[in-house]
């Protein structure tokens, strides 16, 4: 699969995985948001950022609850909690923020 | 949820070469999930895979060396590392990579996950397990 923004195209797998996580921007981020009804909040940034740094660091896309720790002890108690996070991506926070951030599928996420 | 188990993930080869070690890896992260007594065990050529400064451009392949420096996240915080094998390949406790883990019931303290041992304790500790994986 792919899909084109701003003349030129981006590879993905079937569920819509960037490719090559080196082609990610921010503007590949709100397409496949807006893609799935999803408005971008500089709430979702941090998250996403936060996945791109754990990535960059570990070479992996960190675990649901793996995340939501993290993101407790980064950012705070009042969003390091699934309903947070589950409020923010619905669909699934390592899932769904890890698409928007160019990131692979966490392991052993089915 | 049931009772839990005690899994040991035995790695006996070097990191490269077969899928074995990368594979073996992401099972330990995804078996992390089921909270499980979990620890891994690295002997033989399985050490190389803890060597630190691992570059893995020449070959082509992806260096996932620094995905084992998130197993304490995954609150994997026991990796024992036998001692003759280190010594008969000529390595020491310094050229591994340090891994550690965050003690949450101890305001965070980073403490360190491997812990060198001798054959026979790992023989003892293997003697522990309910589950026994080889990669």
């Amino acid at each position: 699969m792919a899909f084109e923004l701003s003349g030129k195209t981006y590879e993905t797998d079937e569920e819509g995985y960037l490719a090559d996580l080196s082609e990610w921007n921010r503007e590949v981020a709100d397409y496949m948001a807006t893609e799935d009804d999803c408005d971008l909040s500089d709430n979702h940034w941090e998250v996403i950022n936060f996945l791109r740094e754990y990535y960059e660091e570990y070479q992996i896309a960190p675990a649901v609850r793996v995340l939501t720790k993290a993101i407790g002890k980064k950012l705070g108690k009042d969003k390091g909690n699934s309903k947070y996070l589950y409020e923010l991506f619905p669909y699934g926070p390592a899932k769904q923020a890890c698409k928007y951030a160019g990131l692979p599928k966490p392991t052993g996420c089915v | 949820m049931s009772e839990t188990k005690k899994f040991m993930y035995i790695n006996r080869r070097p990191p490269y070469g077969t899928v074995y070690p990368l594979e073996g890896l992401e099972v330990v992260l995804i078996g992390a999930a089921f909270e499980q007594d979990v620890c891994m065990a690295f002997i033989s050529d399985g050490v190389f895979q803890l060597k630190q400064g691992q570059d893995t451009i020449e070959s082509g392949m992806k260096n996932f060396s620094p995905t084992y420096r998130a197993l304490g996240d995954y609150e994997v915080t026991r990796i024992y590392v036998e001692r003759e094998s280190l010594e008969e390949r000529g390595l020491t406790e310094a050229d591994l990579m340090p891994l550690t883990w965050e003690d949450e019931d101890d305001d965070w303290a980073e403490k360190p996950s491997i812990q060198i041992v001798s054959r026979t304790q790992l023989s003892d500790l293997l003697e522990e397990q309910d589950v026994v994986f080889n990669f």
